[in-house]
């Protein structure tokens, strides 16, 4: 390790087990007040479902509780601590403006039980921000319903298919080319459609003869991610869209690498029907832990009538409200209107940075990736020479020679005090590192991630065994995941 | 490694087998190489019929879900359940651990297949080593 980082050291790391292990009888990190209220017999209210006792939850103190999850957190890795260049996952640093405006007292504590009339500033929300998006992507119609980006696929090919279904054929197929992420065929099949795999040609792109020749008025749509999973722009996408329209089928583009087009191209001007877009990605809200995401929809004139109900109109005096009166809908997709708190936070985004902002985040995004690109051209393969937008994938190829794949040079980075990139996607690239700074980062911080990956290429060559077995500065070293996916232990059991 | 010569081969990187018209169906070395370590296979149960080129089921593995693609038609008659409870077997022997037993539709199906020296060739190309 004669060049290590000047981002990571060590630091005292605390062992922590399970919180049931701290547990004993009695302990309590609560005290009631004296009952002030007459006491009920809950026996007799609750029957067989009284509950005597709490089972097996934990008996702890409330310092022992606060140390537990302090501990727990220094283990985490976090978009705060550095770079996070989870390729395709778009790992952007979520402002403060953005919880700053969640928090605002209003915001925070409305309720969707709330009569109409008072909701009228959430409601603005909602509209406002529709607005936003339909202005960013150049489409007609938006449900900012599903919860997440593959519950967006799934609503919009609900759509597709009540769509074809309203002009008496629902169709059979959904088109897929082979650099797509893993969620679209999952989509299409829990859809009930077949899928068919369609190939790529050698710069990367849609083989167009091969879509002329899949391209039936069997297929309702094609599943484009544009610009692609190997972060390369559909150049031919207006030709793309004709061949599919020409047959009477949609072309539904998947919104993972919107962080690319915002401000410079908008899907609804090239052709596109159908897209999900992910709030989590794109704009700035909360994306690990469970975000929660979100994953709106939106669409052309064409099927707007089967949008998710309900949805937000203006009413003839002027006021917000839910329209529910919706006969063709696909019917609601989430319950209320989705991850409100999402919503509230990419408005504070894309008002904060306004439309010349949004058009900068793109271009630093575009930059940043080709600086990191251009940075390690040379030391990894580049398996497509393409000119990449938002994000860059290399191979392993150089390094597998000395019998060191992209998962080992992945493990290595957290070493070097970095988050790993994404490994082993897109599946049309053996060996594939996937690489996505994001706008976020500045110039110093990837020149310390080009510098950490240059000397594990250096490693390779002179230690590969120090790269094979990392991490080396974690809690625990590499976990066995072969082991963990066959023989998977799902529960805690107390020792006897 | 040497590509057993008693059986076809496909380009999405099955072998099949056949015996009569029954026929044995499982992935190349190449295709277990390529994977990873195989952590669950997914196969129909005894009666579903399978179409040449459509998808029958799929592999696991730490890196990610491949489809199989079935090498011809025909209806599975047995399916390799030991490779429920250790995949691992795929990994380790591929070319002995079949995954279904079909009786073929139409055993001029096998004509389109790749013989074991053009398997190697193929994949010798699409490795590009």
């Amino acid at each position: 390790m004669k060049r290590m980082t000047r981002k990571a050291t060590r630091h005292v790391n605390q062992n922590e087990g399970l919180i049931f292990e701290k547990s004993s009888a009695g302990k309590a990190a609560w005290k009631l007040p004296p009952l002030d209220v007459p006491e009920v017999d809950t026996a007799a209210l609750l029957g067989v479902a009284e509950r005597k006792d709490l089972g097996s939850m934990p008996e702890v103190s409330e310092i022992e509780i606060i140390r537990h999850f302090t501990r727990l957190s220094t283990w985490n890795y976090a978009i705060d601590l550095g770079m996070y260049p989870l390729g395709s996952c778009t790992m952007k640093y979520n402002p403060r403006v953005n919880e700053h405006v969640a928090r605002v007292e209003g915001i925070a504590n409305g309720h969707p039980y709330q009569p109409e009339k008072i909701s009228q500033g959430a409601l603005h929300i909602l509209k406002t921000l529709s607005e936003c998006l339909l202005e960013i992507t150049g489409m007609d119609a938006i449900t900012l319903q599903p919860a997440a980006g593959a519950h967006g696929e799934m609503t919009g090919l609900l759509m597709v298919r009540a769509y074809h279904h309203s002009k008496g054929n629902a169709r059979k197929k959904i088109l897929i080319p082979d650099s797509a992420h893993g969620t679209n065929p999952a989509t299409a099949a829990m859809v009930n459609y077949a899928v068919e795999n369609l190939k790529s040609d050698s710069r990367g792109m849609v083989d167009i003869a091969a879509l002329e020749a899949q391209m039936s008025e069997d297929v309702a749509a094609l599943m484009l991610t544009n610009p692609n999973t190997l972060g390369v722009f559909e150049q031919d996408i207006h030709k793309i869209a004709d061949i599919l329209h020409a047959k009477g089928g949609l072309l539904y583009m998947d919104g993972a690498n919107m962080n690319a087009l915002v401000g410079k191209a908008r899907p609804g001007d090239f052709g596109v029907d159908v897209m999900h877009l992910n709030l989590h990605k794109t704009f700035s809200t909360p994306h690990g832990g469970g975000g929660p995401g979100s994953g709106p929809v939106a669409i052309k004139k064409a099927l707007e009538p089967f949008l998710p109900r309900p949805v937000v109109v203006t009413k003839p005096d002027g006021t917000l409200g839910f329209d529910y009166d919706r006969p063709q809908s696909v019917g609601r997709v989430r319950a209320f209107y989705g991850n409100f708190g999402m919503f509230v936070r990419a408005l504070a985004y894309i008002q904060a940075n306004g439309p010349d902002g949004l058009r900068r985040t793109t271009e630093d995004a575009v930059l940043n990736a080709n600086y990191i690109r251009k940075g390690l051209e040379g030391t990894y393969d580049l398996p497509y020479a393409t000119p990449t937008m938002h994000e860059v994938v290399f191979s392993d190829k150089v390094q597998a020679k000395k019998g060191v794949r992209t998962m080992d040079i992945a493990k290595r980075l957290i070493d070097y005090g970095f988050h790993p990139y994404t490994t082993a996607f897109p599946l049309i690239v053996p060996g594939a590192m996937m690489i996505e700074p994001t706008e976020s980062e500045s110039k110093e911080e990837m020149d310390l991630f080009i510098e950490a990956m240059k000397s594990i290429a250096d490693e390779v060559e002179e230690d590969p065994q120090t790269v094979l077995d990392a991490p080396h500065s974690t809690r625990v070293s590499r976990l066995d995941e072969t082991a963990a996916a066959r023989k998977p232990v799902l529960r805690w059991k107390p020792t006897a | 490694m040497a590509y057993p010569t008693d059986r076809k081969y496909t380009k999405e990187h099955e072998w099949i087998q056949t015996s009569g018209t029954s026929a044995t169906v499982g992935i190349t070395d190449y295709a277990q190489e390529s994977l990873g370590d195989i952590v669950f296979v997914e196969v129909p149960k005894v009666g579903v019929e399978l179409t040449a080129g459509k998808t029958f089921g799929t592999v696991e593995s730490v890196k990610a879900v491949s489809d199989l693609y079935a090498p011809a038609s025909g209806t599975v008659t047995e399916v390799n359940g030991d490779l429920a409870s250790s995949p691992e077997k795929v990994n380790k022997d591929p070319h002995g651990s079949w995954m279904v037993k079909i009786t073929l539709k139409n055993p001029k199906d096998l004509d389109a297949l790749l013989s074991a020296a053009d398997y190697e060739k193929f994949v010798a190309e699409e490795s590009g080593h």
